[in-house]
Parts: C-alpha cells; structure tokens; sequence
C-alpha cells in the first residue's frame, strides 16, 4: 500500500529534478540563515551558485555529531525561534544533548513521512495502533503518533514502559498493530507469555514497525513467529527528522525505501569521505531538502549500509538502503538509548579515586540489553569494609542511570584483569548476537 | 594496643583465594587469623599475618590490591557468655562492631576475637577499664 502515489512512485528523472530544486533552496536557506554553514562554506570559497546539479552535491561539506553539540540549543536552527512550534532532542548524551527544531510545515512533513512509514507495512484507516515508542523529547513516539492520525487509525499512546499495563491495553483494546523498538516486542511477548497470554493467539496485532535500534533478520523471524505478524523495519534519525527516513515496505520487506523527495541519501567511504557507487557498503550521509527549521547539510550518520536502485515490487521508485549493520565509531545502542563509552568513562572519572580502568559489557538477556560495567579496584578506593564497596557500585550504577537512563550493573574487578591491548584498549565486549 | 590487619580484594571466581595463599605461602608468611566477607561479586579476605610488610609487598607484586587495617585483638573467657559479657560492655558505651572474627590459636585459656570497631580507640578503653585484656600486635603476630 501506498499513502502517497504521486510522490512516491514518481519516475526516476522527475524526482530528481525536484531534489535538485529543492536542495538548491535548501542550500540557499543555510547560507543565508545558518551562521555556521555560511562560515563553512566559505572556508572553501563555496556559494550555493555553486551547485547545479545533484552531482554537486559531494561538493557541500559534511556535517557531523560534534557541530551539532557545539551549536547547542538552537544555533543551527534556520528560522526564528517563533516559527518553531516544536524541538526534540536525541537520547542519552552526557549533558548536552542535540537539539532540533520543527516549523508548523516541518511537523506537516513528518506526519506525511510517518503517514508513508505505516502505510508501507500496510496500516490503514480502521487500524488500532499501539505505540510504545517513547513520548518526549525522543522523536519516536510523538513521530508515529503523528503519522497514525494522519492516515486515521486509531491511537493508543501507551509510551514506553510498564510491560504488565501494556499487556492487559492489548488484549482488552484490541490493537491491530504495535510500534515499538524490536527488543521491547520480544520483551512484550515475553512478559506476556509469563502473565498467561500468547501473543500469537490472544491479540489482534497483524503488523509491527520496529525500528531505533539495530536488529535482524532473525529477529524479524523470532517477532513474527511469536506474535504471527508481519514484522516492518523502519529508520529514522534524531538529526535527520527523526522516524520516518526510511521504511520498508510489507510487500518486499527487502530494504528500507528512503523518502527521497525530502532527504538525499548517499553512501561514503568513513576514512576519506568520497561518495561511493549502488551497491558499496559505507557510511551513510543524509542531506534534508524540504527541512525548514532545522535542515541538515549531508549529515554523517556513522551508521553503516548501502544503497539499492532496483524497482521494487511495491511500486515506489525510491532506492533502498539495506538494515544498518554496523556504525563506523564506537556508539552503542543500548535499549534505544545512544550510549558512548567516552561518556561512561567520563561518568567513572567523576567518582574519586576511581581509574579509566573499566570495561563494558553489553548483553541481550531475556530480549532486553543489559549493560555491565566493569571497574578494577585500586587501592584509592579499597577498603575493609564491604558496604565501602558497595557505595563505590552504587555510585557507578546511579550516575550512569541519571545520564542515560539506563540501568546497568556494576562489578568490581581485580586489578590489571580488563585486558590492556597496545594503543586502543577494548573497551566494550558486545555479547548481544542480532 | 591495635593489631594491623591485612585486606585482599578478590573477584569472585575460582582460585583466587588459592592465589593468596600461594603467593604467601611461597613467601614463607604465616596466617594468624583470618575471614572472608563476600557479596555475590566480591569478596574481602581479611588476615593477620605473622610478618605484614612482606606479606604486602608480596601480593602487591602479584598485583593485588591491599590494604592496611587497625583492628583490635580481644581475650575473651572461653566460656558460655564470654563474649556475650564483651559485647554488653561495649553496647552501653555505644560502639559498635563493624565485624568480627574468632582467632585461630588460643591465648592461655581464653579465645581471641578480633574486632573492628566503628571507633577502636574508645573500645580499648572501654575495655581495658572493665578488665578485659586486650592484645599487643606483637604478641598477636606471633601466636
């Protein structure tokens, strides 16, 4: 199914017409408005004249993580703060997190995308949808409820967390279809299972958006047997609107089609930045054209994929870029929550005596992530006493929590027992197998 | 009056604690007394030795980490209500015991427990003052 045909099956060479118009209005828009595109252009003596077809793209610098943070709160917004009718901001960032805004039309846009996301897995009019993605400054919930509306299903924003209350709104309200992180549905079936009640015949749900976070093709498999559903990946990126980038379709369910009439993709090689061909594996870089508040200029994902050109059985000409397999830096995904080691360590080093000796273990028990944090114990915080000790995992387990919002355990270990590897030490032990 | 006690971190895994005692075995240290307080993680052995510097030196070698604690070694009667008598005395003064451990070897015909006060210098005076004997690290080492 498709929410909207002349858009999304536009033909090859009038779509790209209309990026080219639209991302030369978007570049004009940044450098006019955005003091920090308008310095980085001309650091390379670049005007928005410059760019005269899509080819030029690859000429516009890069956008990263870090120009986000250093423009904190609203320095790369591209209209006054008065035509923001919204902001969200990404999760789990020590601090400072990264802002962005929406203009009355951008939010139009997104529940548009969101509109084409769940139509894609074919959600419909009629439909009961349960959303647990989190509402908030997190993009995901509000993102698809937004986009359930707009295609006239029924909401139920139940939001994240209290499993049991969920499992009781499912059976009793009936919802035809869940929106959640791909790890929170197995826990859900989980949890239900333990209450007595199978997914598979005491729902109603017929299909499942899952997205932010990585997962796989044997979870897809894991979440349609237990719920006999039709399982549909969905992407989206804070930065970049949030949900709604990309999104699978029901009936290929082989890549997510990129709503390329409001974002280039492209593929780039991480070391050197050169744009790479179809069918290279990379880096992925996202430039927004319809974005009024808050467009990106080729935004580095650090998520790694490639794209494919080939028509799709569904119909949309729009290219599909394959599940992200990887991230091109050390970024984990921890319960949908962006957690950095960098970020971890920076919380060890606020409790005295503690040293950067540490080392993270991130599981998948019971299809929730869990995250254990491993510190040797030196002399500094050595005592005699056993609840001394106790303060010091206590400590670590709280402040972790209070910056990501994520539990985790903290063991203390041994000296010199977390391997010390020449230059990089390894840091994190990623258990969790897609 | 205090008696220096020897703490060892250890994981909770198996060997660690057959380490310790290689490690001070082969170092020709001998144990006086010793316990073992343990979480499900941790553990914290704790050991009066007869020789402390070299013990220390020898599991900092190994890459342990150590620690030093003045802990108070008690007389206590070797019969019923004997420690219930020590205890006594020293809830009415409000100190409180943060642990305890009973001595391998026997004074004369009295145990010795060693204690760790929340404030061993006013334990010591509470007991010397009741009559208790209290033991001189010296003496302790050397059992």
């Amino acid at each position: 199914m498709i929410w909207n045909e002349e858009f999304e099956t536009l033909p090859r060479e009038a779509l790209e017409s209309l990026q080219l118009k639209r991302l030369k209005a978007t570049v004009d828009r940044v450098y006019a408005t955005v003091p920090f595109y308008k310095k980085k252009f001309d650091e390379t003596g670049l005007k928005p004249a410059h760019i005269k077809s899509l080819a030029d793209l690859k000429l516009l610098p890069f956008t990263v993580k870090t120009d986000l943070r250093d423009n904190y709160p609203f320095g790369l917004f591209s209209v006054p703060m008065e035509s923001v009718v919204r902001v969200h901001a990404s999760s789990g960032t020590t601090g400072k997190p990264i802002v962005v805004g929406y203009t009355k039309r951008d939010i139009d846009t997104w529940a548009e995308l969101m509109a084409r996301t769940l139509t894609a897995a074919g959600i419909h009019k009629g439909d009961i949808v349960h959303n647990s993605y989190g509402y908030g400054l997190f993009t995901g919930g509000l993102g698809a409820h937004y986009g359930a509306e707009r295609i006239g299903a029924s909401v139920i924003p139940i939001s994240g967390g209290n499993t049991k209350r969920q499992i009781m709104i499912m059976k009793d309200f009936g919802p035809t279809a869940i929106t959640c992180t791909p790890s929170y549905a197995l826990h859900l079936a989980d949890v239900a299972r333990d209450m007595g009640i199978d997914p598979a015949k005491d729902f109603k749900i017929r299909v499942g958006c899952f997205g932010a976070e990585p997962w796989s093709e044997k979870m897809r498999e894991q979440i349609e047997k237990i719920y006999n559903i039709d399982a549909v990946d969905i992407f989206g990126l804070t930065e970049v609107i949030g949900p709604g980038v990309s999104s699978e379709c029901i009936e290929a369910k082989k890549g997510l089609h990129v709503f390329e009439d409001h974002f280039i993709p492209e593929i780039i090689n991480p070391e050197t930045g050169e744009p790479l061909p179809y069918g290279e594996k990379g880096e992925l870089v996202f430039t927004s054209i319809t974005k009024e508040a808050f467009p990106v200029i080729r935004y580095r994902t650090r998520d790694i994929s490639c794209l494919n050109p080939e028509l799709c059985i569904c119909g949309r000409t729009f290219v599909r870029m394959e599940r992200i397999t990887g991230r091109t830096d050390d970024m984990l995904i921890i319960r949908g929550v962006n957690v950095f080691p960098s970020q971890i360590e920076s919380a060890l080093m606020q409790i005295e005596g503690l040293e950067p000796h540490y080392q993270l273990i991130v599981d998948r028990k019971n299809n929730l992530d869990t995250i254990e944090v491993q510190v040797e114990v030196n002399e500094k915080i050595f005592s005699d006493e056993v609840k001394r000790l106790e303060i010091i995992e206590k400590r670590v387990v709280h402040d972790i929590k209070e910056m990501f919002g994520v539990s985790c355990k903290c063991t203390l270990v041994e000296p010199k027992t977390i391997q010390r590897s020449e230059g990089k030490a390894q840091r994190v032990i990623d258990k969790r197998k897609l | 009056m205090k008696v220096e006690q020897i703490s060892v971190f250890l994981e909770n895994k198996s060997g660690r604690l057959a380490e310790v005692m290689r490690v001070l075995g082969s170092a020709g240290i001998n144990i006086r007394a010793l316990s073992i307080a343990d979480t499900s993680d941790f553990g914290i052995l704790r050991i009066i030795v007869n020789d402390k510097e070299k013990a220390l030196k020898a599991l900092k070698e190994k890459d342990f980490t150590v620690s030093k604690t003045e802990v108070v070694a008690v007389e206590v009667p070797d019969k019923p209500g004997g420690l219930a008598q020590i205890l006594d005395l020293l809830d009415k003064k409000g100190v409180n015991v943060e642990y305890m451990y009973a001595f391998i070897e026997r004074s004369s015909e009295n145990a010795v427990i060693i204690f760790r006060f929340d404030g061993n210098d006013k334990a010591i005076e509470v007991l010397t003052t009741a009559g208790i004997v209290i033991l001189d690290g010296s003496k302790v080492y050397n059992l």
